[in-house]
């Protein structure tokens, strides 16, 4: 068969497709502040050292880790309804979802950062006299967070992906922007093709930035 | 409706009911022609570990011939290398299913009588050789430089410096990575949902749909992932054990 791109104008990318990308850059920037926030504090309570803080987010943790991100999607689908009494709509429930996913992500990454600084330096903010919180946010965290960088970028490129499993519960995100113009448009085949061109040369440009990002620390190192 | 009610309605013995008349059957297995969601949970895990385990095969077999490739002194195959990987790696794994499954048919019409089980092998496999490439390349390019040059020192082609001097040890350093990418492989074959296979989490949907009974099937099923994800890491750390490099850290 031959493709025909003859739909592709500004029209239809207006009509049905920014809205589902402009979801799907605020449901990966909701998820990585949230995240990154949520992480944080999963990375410090494991490292806090008191079992009863480290246990229940080690097994927060690795209990999201082992679960496919759809299962999740769906986990949350069905139980944020039964916990709040009312039905959630498709893309709050995925906000809710990815934010509280990838914490468990990030809290791993950051506690690799974390555990990157020299603990020479935790008792160095100790003997000047800086609480446990002080030397965490004044000296471990700061540099924690640059020597993560990268591979914080690289969560992002992976969290920006796995945006489009929102699919599974029908949340109108890029992917179902593009599906709903090719039905539209009566191009059900070609319409895969430019979506993953689009999805393409958004995450080869984040991954290039990444790469960009590590070069740049590697030098200052 | 709150916890209490989720928790005092459980209702297990949804499994042993008919997928069809919704009656319970006594034992959990239907009789020959019907079949209970108990059996169309077994079945649906089967195609979880077929479609995940096939494209391991897949994953394993691509990404060392590209990981490899991008170890080369060719440019062109370093180019192709790297272009398959970034290819693979920047495009959702959902939208790579849905290229496999309705692109390339359409494109190509010889693979129309491809069954869909293929293609979405296909495409996990090549989405998770691009992972698989980039450690592979990494465990190769973490040897001394010196052993490719005493390979040829000895008088080995290139072909033959990479099967007796630099896989054997390449590979052995990449096999921890590999297991958590075959744990992942596990999680992703999910996606496989999207183009109807029967597996897991397909029936995690419709069964959820069929019954309303949840929390009882998910649960089911999320542990159903658990058991395969801890089984392959089981099987995983034993092959390390095995091929583990004597003298390197861990050995006796």
């Amino acid at each position: 068969m031959t493709l025909d791109f003859a739909f592709l104008e500004w029209s239809m990318v207006s009509s049905f497709v920014l809205r589902g990308l402009l979801f799907s850059l605020q449901l990966t920037l909701v998820a990585l502040l949230g995240g990154m926030a949520l992480g944080t504090v999963l990375a410090l309570l494991r490292l806090s050292g008191r079992p009863w803080l480290a246990i229940p987010a080690a097994t927060y943790v690795n209990t999201m880790r082992s679960i496919p991100l759809v299962m999740v999607i769906l986990w949350f689908f069905l139980l944020i309804p039964l916990l709040i009494g009312r039905p959630m709509g498709a893309e709050l429930s995925a906000l809710v979802t990815f934010t509280l996913f990838e914490a468990a992500y990030f809290s791993e990454i950051m506690r690799a950062g974390i555990q990157s600084v020299p603990a020479g330096q935790v008792h160095a903010g100790y003997a000047v006299g800086m609480t446990y919180l002080q030397a965490m946010r004044m000296v471990v965290l700061p540099q924690a967070f640059r020597n993560m960088l990268p591979v914080l970028l690289t969560q992002t490129v992976i969290l920006f992906q796995d945006t489009s499993l929102v699919y599974a519960i029908g949340a109108y995100d890029m992917l179902k922007g593009f599906e709903v113009a090719g039905r539209n448009f009566n191009r059900p085949v070609e319409i895969y093709l430019v979506a993953a061109v689009a999805y393409f040369c958004i995450c080869f440009g984040l991954s290039s930035l990444a790469r960009a990002v590590q070069a740049r620390i590697q030098i200052v190192r | 409706m709150s916890w209490g009610w989720v928790l005092a309605s459980w209702d297990w013995l949804v499994f042993c009911n008919d997928t069809v008349s919704g009656e319970r059957v006594s034992g959990c297995i239907g009789p020959i022609g019907e079949v209970t969601y108990f059996e169309w949970m077994l079945s649906a895990w089967g195609w979880t570990l077929s479609v995940a385990l096939s494209a391991l095969v897949v994953a394993l077999v691509a990404g060392s011939l590209v990981g490899i490739a991008r170890t080369t002194s060719n440019r062109w195959w370093v180019g192709f290398g790297g272009g398959w990987t970034e290819l693979f790696r920047n495009i959702p794994l959902l939208v790579q299913i849905f290229l496999w499954y309705h692109v390339v048919p359409a494109l190509f019409p010889a693979l129309k009588a491809v069954p869909s089980f293929v293609l979405v092998v296909i495409a996990l496999g090549f989405f998770t050789s691009a992972r698989i490439s980039e450690q592979v390349r990494a465990g190769i390019q973490s040897l001394p430089r010196g052993q490719r040059y005493a390979g040829s020192a000895l008088g080995f082609t290139p072909s033959q410096t990479y099967r007796y001097v630099l896989l054997p040890m390449a590979f052995r350093i990449v096999i921890p990575p590999l297991t958590s990418e075959s744990m992942n492989i596990i999680k992703n074959s999910s996606v496989a949902f999207a183009v109807s296979i029967p597996e897991l989490t397909m029936f995690a949907m419709q069964a959820q749909e069929e019954t309303a009974r949840g929390v009882e099937i998910y649960l089911a099923v999320t542990g159903l992932y658990f058991l395969s994800a801890f089984a392959v890491n089981r099987v995983a750390a034993m092959v390390e054990r095995r091929v583990r490099l004597p003298g390197t850290a861990g050995t006796k």
